[in-house]
């Protein structure tokens, strides 16, 4: 498979503050990458920094082979094709559930609202919420908005996925049904990165794992490996916060 | 209270073309406050510095002086100047700016009100700016600005009757002309008041109208 995102020697300060400090690494198409760390280690930031919506202050973001933190970038191209997943889902509240979805092919892509509300409902069945599509976002439970928002970013039909803490702000009872549709979308070969406290998300589905601590990558490796056999002393401890990994 | 049944039915043909040009009036200057008022808020929240600055200046001058003046300043100041203005016209710039401020006012608050994620989510699929403000902001805030742009409108209907001063042949003007011609101000005035009530009356029914059809659920101003 062919290599669809490398990041090389990323950096980004905020005032005095260095929150990633040279973050480099590689995904390939339809690979799903985990990134853990405890909170404020630059996780989020970094997610931000890919797509720009957060320029980082150097370093470089190849999609596709194009670096995209260059000058004469048309940014609203690149960041459709990277598709965010926030972690207060932000769906547009005044839009129902079908329009939140068609929002991206009409809007963005500038395709006819048949092609558009044809792409949405495919999007919207792919995360089982059809019997949904007049509801307003203030109607759904937190899972449910989770789940249409990742329907929005979708329909966008973009390159990879970004994930920021999808399921963080939701009550335990609802990680669930967002984390299978997140499963789903691995197993159709879809590119994600996903920022993420579940372990057990990231260790049965995620190809890769990076952990980052104080805007370093202290170790990456395949999951399982990493999580039963980490090799540093920082990984090791902040692994020990979650209970029932192997 | 028979007789001004009597002198009311006399007059109300002078009184109901003294309404039609209020209603007229107002509703000029309403939908050019309301066009101006959007775009000067959107400006106070999102344009560069500089934009800011001539719009906020723009909007504290209006804000701070009184309405007859800027009235009299159109009309007579500018005919002073060369500038002679029929006085509907000048009436209808006058009031259409003034109101423009408080919309403007209205508009800012109802923008700022948004969650920030909501820009956010639109510029991470890749919309620009100001198709975000356009297609995510605008929506919510002509929402959100329904309630106080309501009371700004209402005002309104009451508001043109400045224009007498400059001799519109408005509600107000109509009941001091037969008023005056029949030596009956007391009566005169009552009609005009009992007008002005009934439409009043009716653009806010109209406002609720309007406010409970475009409601979404989970989109109102904190209160």
């Amino acid at each position: 498979m062919s290599t669809i995102l490398e990041v090389k020697d990323l950096t980004k300060k905020f005032a005095d503050i260095e929150v990633l400090k040279g973050i480099s690494f590689k995904l390939k198409k339809g690979e799903t990458l985990a990134v853990i760390g405890s909170s404020g280690s630059g996780k989020s930031t970094m997610l931000r920094c890919l797509n720009q919506l957060s320029p980082p202050d150097s370093g470089q973001v190849l999609l596709e082979g194009v670096n995209i933190n260059a000058p004469g970038i048309d940014l609203n191209t690149v960041r459709a094709d990277m598709g965010f997943v926030f972690q207060d889902f932000n769906l547009f509240i005044h839009l129902s559930v079908l329009d939140n979805v068609m929002f991206g092919p009409l809007r963005v892509r500038g395709m006819s609202k048949k092609e558009a509300r044809e792409i949405a409902m495919n999007e919207i069945e792919r995360v089982g919420m059809i019997d949904k599509i007049d509801f307003y976002p203030a109607q759904l439970s937190g899972g449910q908005q989770q789940r249409i928002s990742i329907a929005r970013a979708l329909a966008l039909r973009p390159k990879l996925i970004l994930f920021d803490e999808p399921t963080s702000a939701l009550d335990p009872e609802l990680t669930g049904e967002v984390l299978s549709v997140m499963t789903g979308l691995a197993n159709d070969g879809m590119t994600a990165i996903v920022v993420t406290h579940e372990m057990g998300f990231a260790q049965s589905v995620a190809d890769k794992a990076i952990f980052i601590d104080q805007g370093v990558i202290v170790e990456q490796g395949v999951p399982e490996k990493m999580f039963a056999h980490p090799r540093h002393e920082r990984t090791k401890l902040f692994l020990s916060n979650f209970v029932g990994l192997q | 209270m028979i007789s001004f049944f009597h002198y009311a039915i006399e007059i109300l043909p002078d009184m109901l073309s003294g309404a039609w040009v209020t209603i007229q009036l107002a509703v000029v200057c309403i939908t050019v406050g309301i066009l101006f008022g959007m775009v000067l808020g959107v400006a106070r929240v999102y344009s560069s510095k500089y934009i800011y600055w001539i719009v906020t200046g723009y909007v504290e001058f209006l804000r701070g002086t009184p309405c007859l003046l800027q009235l009299f300043f159109i009309y007579y100041g500018l005919g002073d100047m060369g500038l002679l203005l029929k006085p509907v016209i000048a009436a209808g710039i006058a009031l259409g700016i003034n109101t423009s401020v408080y919309q403007a006012e209205y508009f800012r608050g109802a923008i700022q009100s948004i969650k920030p994620g909501q820009m956010t989510a639109a510029r991470a699929m890749g919309l620009s700016k100001w198709k975000a403000i356009r297609y995510v902001i605008l929506p919510q805030a002509l929402r959100l600005v329904i309630p106080s742009s309501s009371n700004e409108i209402i005002y309104m209907f009451k508001y043109t009757s400045v224009a007498f001063a400059v001799g519109v042949p408005e509600l107000l003007a109509q009941a001091e002309i037969n008023g005056a011609m029949n030596f009956r101000y007391f009566e005169s005035y009552l009609l005009a008041a009992i007008i002005y009530i009934i439409m009043v009356f009716t653009v806010a029914k109209i406002m609720a109208i309007i406010e409970k059809k475009v409601y979404v659920p989970g989109l109102q101003l904190m209160q």
